[in-house]
């Protein structure tokens, strides 16, 4: 299998051995971290669908009001009315840290601290199921703010498990037995030298006890 | 310091304003792109999209789904919920796991 040319001499051998021992270790280091990252994804993948379902459920309840609210008002008026708003929301976000993936966190501030800012216009002009539409709105923003710090991080999660997934089996159904190949090939080779080393060596000395005895001559005489 | 932007449809997203999230209806979708390109790289850490906005700019907003920020998350819009939003969550299962083990298929 080992399709590379490999120089069978002890050096290679020692710098081979060292890698299988790093490719295992890393090998091991690896699937540990795959597994605790795929730990943490479904549980946050769990909250991201629940979660999903509610802001859902509420964007759709805000919108029935909204639609409630426009067919007791004229376009321009409701158009007007939330021109200018006076609330405004800021997100400071800062990372954490997950298994070396940087997921982010977002916190929320608003402008004003009053939560009747959210009603930017006047209530002599508008009606009541406004106020309703947009207060609605307003409850589902926490949930919809935390559903984007989720599902981000999700998707940032995947992403680092497929890749480490990848790593994992290309350590171990490629690298590792390549390496343990070509470390067998080595070895054998090395072997296999040695015993003709000393097959030659036998044999020499053999020629050399001939030379010296002549082994061969007292036979015949003594026959 | 970041924002929070919402693009869509008018209909969908003017009660967004309200609430202090920028709002920016738009309908077309080469110039929905046009805008989701420059909000990406405005002061926006999270981005709301219309579903049915989102099927439309689905290559340029996978584009961001491995870069730490902007989050562009899918939301229904005032048509109703056509199950995208929910649909992007599996995916993210399937490319984790390599399958879907949370929804079962439903």
């Amino acid at each position: 299998m080992a399709k590379t040319q490999v120089n069978p001499t002890r050096m290679e051998l020692t710098k081979l051995k060292k890698k299988l021992t790093t490719a295992i270790r890393g090998h091991k280091l690896l699937k540990d971290k795959r597994d605790e990252l795929m730990r943490q994804f479904l549980d946050l993948v769990r909250e991201n669908k629940s979660l999903r379902e509610k802001v859902e459920q509420g964007i759709l309840a805000a919108n029935k009001n909204f639609v409630l609210a426009r067919s007791s008002m004229q376009e321009e008026v409701l158009k007007v009315s939330l021109m200018a708003s006076k609330q405004e929301v800021f997100l400071d976000t800062s990372k954490k840290n997950v298994m070396s993936v940087d997921i982010p966190q977002f916190e929320y501030r608003t402008k004003t601290p009053d939560l009747n800012d959210i009603y930017s216009y006047g209530f002599a002009f508008t009606s009541s199921d406004l106020d309703d539409a947009v207060l609605s709105l307003q409850e589902i923003l926490p949930d919809m703010l935390r559903l984007a710090q989720i599902e981000k991080s999700c998707q940032l999660m995947a992403a680092e498990i497929e890749k480490t997934r990848r790593r994992v089996n290309a350590l171990e159904h490629v690298m590792i037995p390549e390496l343990r190949e070509k470390i067998k090939f080595i070895v054998m080779k090395l072997d296999e030298n040695e015993r003709s080393t000393q097959i030659r060596l036998m044999k020499v000395k053999d020629m050399m006890l001939e030379k010296a005895h002549r082994y061969n001559e007292r036979e015949s005489l003594e026959a | 310091m970041y924002k929070v932007a919402v693009i869509g449809d008018q209909d969908s997203i003017y009660g967004f304003a309200a609430l202090g999230l920028d709002t920016y209806p738009v309908t077309e979708k080469e110039e929905a792109a046009k805008l989701l390109k420059t909000l990406v790289e405005g002061q926006y850490a999270i981005i709301y999209i219309t579903e049915s906005l989102q099927a439309e700019l689905e290559a340029e907003i996978d584009r961001h789904i491995t870069s730490y920020l902007p989050a562009i998350i899918p939301i229904p819009g005032v048509s109703g919920n056509t199950g995208r939003g929910m649909r992007n969550v599996k995916k993210s299962v399937e490319r984790a796991v390599g399958s879907d083990i949370i929804f079962n298929n439903d």
